[in-house]
């Protein structure tokens, strides 16, 4: 970490140490303390953990179509050797950089960058690791005007039969689809605190409770935690952030991340890429609470068969 | 004597009569009428063909939110359906077609659990019986009142259609008014062809967000179809009259997956 960064870091540290929440050696932190915590400047974010946990790391840009988009990060790097593609919503670690990355909002062509460095590794036979830290897809003009809808949803067809390992590790705000933009994939984490959900707490207040002041209450009700996402089967762990979050000592977080990529890869790389994908595909296809016929699984067999790749 | 009511659009007196003798569209200037599953799918399928599936799926309350299990209960006895969206297997102009129709009406065609399920159920029964899917979008987006449920039904819509893709079925989408949100950036985009009717508004977010977001108001006709054509998301803008004789079409130019044809 250079010096900069670093002072940075501390200073958004101290601001932290001023905001109010709960003690976390005594209590359970609220839904809403991990929304803020989430989001809080100086949390470390994805060009911080790819720093912490490669030897080396190359940053790669462009969609090859329109541009360069600062929000979307992506490129290749080592862990003890193994070359991986990482790709992460990039957030500013402080005000100008915030306006300079949008806010880690991004635009199409960071979905587009995003696919093209996931084909890329797929063609190397390289696993994927996303890092998601987003509010979600920037929804501005020129985003529509590019298909950002578009952008979204071929990355979710195309990242979910991807034929080389992808994790994805939920760092700080899991936004909507703009994080599912570059978040399906073979295992889902999510840091201690974390959220991820279908909208922001203000967002649900102002629709559904219809008064944007009830965030809190809607961050409650949604149940966007770490602890809710595991209950509910869709993460499958939670990565460990020291008691006063992940600022504060981004190195242990970055070590238990370093762990698991290792560990899963391990595993997975080993896996025929067929079986990679079916199981994939078998797990989103399972998600979905409902009354109802739900003996899916012979279906999924039988349209697995009648593909050239997957039977 | 029906009674009449002035057009959303033109504020001219039509009678209903002459409106349902129109498919819903304002005889006078266009104005595509919002349907409900039932209407669109008596106005293209061929008579008596529709033979719906998954009828039974019913959403549950997964993240057991306040006030969402009455909501879903209203809506039903609403509209006689059990959510937004009506599946099954049809014929039209004698091709056998899976049909998808989602319906506004029932809480603003948001995309829950059963949704997400009923969609990727319908692309599975084309794969299997090597038939086309047609799916009517007409969405708000992603169900909020699931919570996370709701989002990740994106990815498993999408992931149904990439598996639909390997077996070499055609997905042909009609986008309706309004289609935003989680079904655009979702089974909406992926179509091997993707159909609008005139006017009808596509988009990610909502043109409140944007404005919002921009801090002025929209241009005109923005996130429209013919706007959406433009910028290159969508193949053909088809007004309501002759999307059977279109939709036949792309069945018959799309691996002659015709009536009678089976896996």
């Amino acid at each position: 970490m250079d010096k900069k960064h670093e002072d940075l870091l501390k200073d958004s540290v101290s601001r932290m140490e001023q905001f109010a929440s709960s003690d976390p050696r005594t209590t359970e932190r609220s839904s809403w303390d991990c929304v803020l915590l989430s989001r809080q400047q100086g949390r470390p974010g994805a060009a911080t953990y790819i720093d912490l946990i490669c030897d080396e790391f190359m940053e790669l840009h462009g969609d090859r179509t329109f541009g360069d988009d600062p929000a979307m990060i992506g490129g290749i790097g080592t862990i003890d050797g193994r070359a991986i593609t990482f790709i992460g919503n990039r957030k500013g670690m402080n005000l100008r950089e915030n306006i300079e990355r949008n806010y880690g909002m991004s635009n199409p062509e960071g979905y587009r960058k995003a696919l093209r460095l996931a084909k890329q590794a797929e063609k190397f036979n390289r696993p994927i690791v996303c890092f998601i830290d987003t509010p979600g897809a920037y929804p501005g003009l020129g985003a529509e005007e590019r298909g950002i809808g578009e952008a979204i949803a071929r990355n979710l067809k195309e990242f979910s039969t991807l034929q080389v390992p992808v994790l994805s590790f939920i760092i700080g705000e899991g936004g909507s689809g703009g994080a599912l933009g570059i978040g399906v994939g073979d295992k889902l984490y999510m840091l201690e605190n974390a959220v991820y959900s279908v909208i922001t707490p203000e967002g649900f207040a102002s629709i559904l409770l219809r008064d944007p002041s009830r965030a809190r209450e809607a961050a409650e009700a949604m149940k966007m935690t770490a602890k809710d996402l595991k209950r509910f089967n869709i993460i499958h762990d939670i990565i460990p952030e020291v008691p006063e979050g992940a600022h504060k000592d981004p190195q242990f977080t970055a070590k238990a991340i370093k762990e698991t990529i290792t560990r899963d890869l391990d595993t997975l790389c080993k896996k025929p890429a067929g079986n990679l994908v079916r199981y994939r595909i078998r797990k989103i296809r399972g998600i979905g609470e409902f009354e109802g016929s739900d003996a899916w699984w012979t279906t999924l067999m039988e349209v697995f068969k009648l593909t050239k790749d997957l039977h | 004597m029906s009674k009449s009511e002035s057009c959303p659009s033109c504020h001219r007196m039509v009678s209903q009569d002459v409106l349902e003798k129109y498919l819903m569209v304002c005889p006078e200037c266009g104005y595509h009428h919002r349907l409900n599953a039932e209407q669109r799918i008596s106005q293209i399928v061929d008579e008596g063909s529709f033979v719906e599936f998954s009828a039974e799926l019913c959403s549950k309350n997964p993240i057991e939110l306040e006030g969402y299990t009455e909501k879903l209960a209203q809506n039903q006895k609403k509209s006689a359906m059990n959510d937004a969206v009506v599946t099954g297997n049809c014929m039209i102009e004698g091709s056998k077609a899976v049909l998808a129709v989602m319906s506004f009406d029932f809480m603003g065609g948001s995309m829950g659990s059963v949704v997400g399920e009923k969609i990727t159920q319908a692309m599975f029964e084309g794969a299997l019986s090597h038939t086309p899917v047609i799916v009517f979008t007409a969405s708000g987006g992603a169900r909020m009142q699931e919570g996370i449920f709701s989002l990740m039904q994106m990815a498993k819509t999408a992931s149904a259609a990439a598996l639909l893709e390997k077996t070499a079925v055609p997905l042909f989408i009609v986008l309706t008014h309004p289609t935003t949100g989680g079904v655009t950036a979702s089974f909406a985009m992926l179509g091997d062809v993707i159909l609008a009717e005139p006017g009808a508004l596509i988009g990610f977010a909502g043109p409140r967000v944007i404005e919002g977001t921009i801090g002025q108001k929209l241009p005109e006709g923005f996130q429209q179809a013919e706007f959406q054509m433009k910028k290159g998301f969508v193949d053909a803008i088809v007004p309501r009259d002759k999307l059977r004789d279109r939709l036949a079409f792309l069945m018959k130019t799309h691996g002659g997956a015709d009536d009678g044809q089976e896996a």
